[in-house]
């Protein structure tokens, strides 16, 4: 049981950042409005959780200009996919043995 | 436990959908374009078709106002499909509290248009030259494209629909005699049986 739970991912605990993340490994990238609207998060809730998937190198952003005005594009890295996947296999070994 | 992380994965799962695909489409829209195309192609019959044998392999003879009558019936048909299509939609997603115009939309979008305006770009070509009998077949085939194209980013029940009207597209190239007759049971009747099909099936 404990090398089962050892399989999840701490940082996919919560639900925001289990949705970022759900969101950008289908996505090429999305904008922080965009990811916004998905999840029904706030603007304050959901800008923690990215920083803290940044943190993990899980998610990295680009800053541009969309007429005029900032905005934010989000991409999943090649670490944050395989951490997703890893996390969604142990979700799945869990089920099977509980 | 065990309900959390079915949760989870059922949580994951809608947000990808919902974050590739645009759910909103009505079945009422299938509806809507399904019977405008019914009208469009009665009156069609009605003013150019009847009496004449213009659904044939090769050019036909037809003067400049018939073509711009064909031309006509087209946009009018083609602007009252889109026109209640949008209704339909743009109300649907007011009623889901979601935007009509966000990133899966304007995919979904692209991804029609591309093969659509191809399409009606070479039928234009073809009408001007007179080569009646093209249409039909033309347009199916490219319209189920399109759908195929766009099924990526929306209801899963859109490729089979697309697949249906390649396939009396192909049929329509094969009896060209019987291109209107087609061209009905494709952007007519099979339209409407999936508006119904989709209507029922998300309880819109």
């Amino acid at each position: 049981m404990k090398e089962l739970l050892d399989g999840l991912d701490r940082a996919f605990e919560n639900k925001t950042r289990l949705g970022i993340m759900s969101a950008l490994v289908v996505n090429d990238r999305l904008d922080f409005n965009a990811l916004k609207e998905l999840l029904g998060a706030t603007d304050g809730n959901l800008a923690s959780h990215l920083k803290s998937l940044e943190r993990s190198d899980y998610v990295v952003y680009e800053k541009d200009f969309l007429d005029r005005k900032p905005n934010t594009t989000y991409y999943a890295t090649d670490l944050g996919r395989e951490a997703f996947k890893k996390h969604i296999q142990a979700i799945e070994q869990l089920l099977k043995k509980l | 436990m065990k309900e959390k992380y079915i949760e989870d994965l059922s949580d994951i799962k809608k947000i990808m959908d919902r974050s590739t695909r645009f759910l909103s489409l009505s079945g009422l829209a299938g509806i809507s374009t399904g019977l405008s195309a019914l009208v469009g192609s009665g009156v069609a019959y009605v003013v150019i078709f009847k009496g004449n044998d213009y659904l044939v392999p090769g050019a036909v003879e037809i003067a400049k106002t018939g073509k711009a009558h064909l031309l006509l019936i087209a946009l009018g048909t083609l602007v009252l499909s889109i026109g209640s299509a949008m209704l339909f939609t743009v109300r649907n997603t007011k009623k889901r509290n979601q935007r009509a115009w966000n990133a899966q939309s304007k995919e979904l979008l692209v991804n029609l248009l591309i093969p659509l305006v191809t399409g009606g770009v070479a039928c234009l070509i073809l009408l001007s030259r007179g080569f009646l009998g093209l249409l039909p077949p033309l347009t199916l085939i490219f319209y189920g494209l399109a759908l195929v194209n766009g099924s990526r980013n929306t209801l899963p029940e859109i490729r089979n629909l697309g697949l249906i009207q390649i396939f009396i597209g192909l049929a329509a190239f094969q009896f060209i005699t019987y291109g209107l007759f087609l061209w009905v049971l494709g952007f007519g009747v099979f339209q409407i049986i999936y508006g119904v099909i989709v209507q029922k099936k998300y309880r819109q």
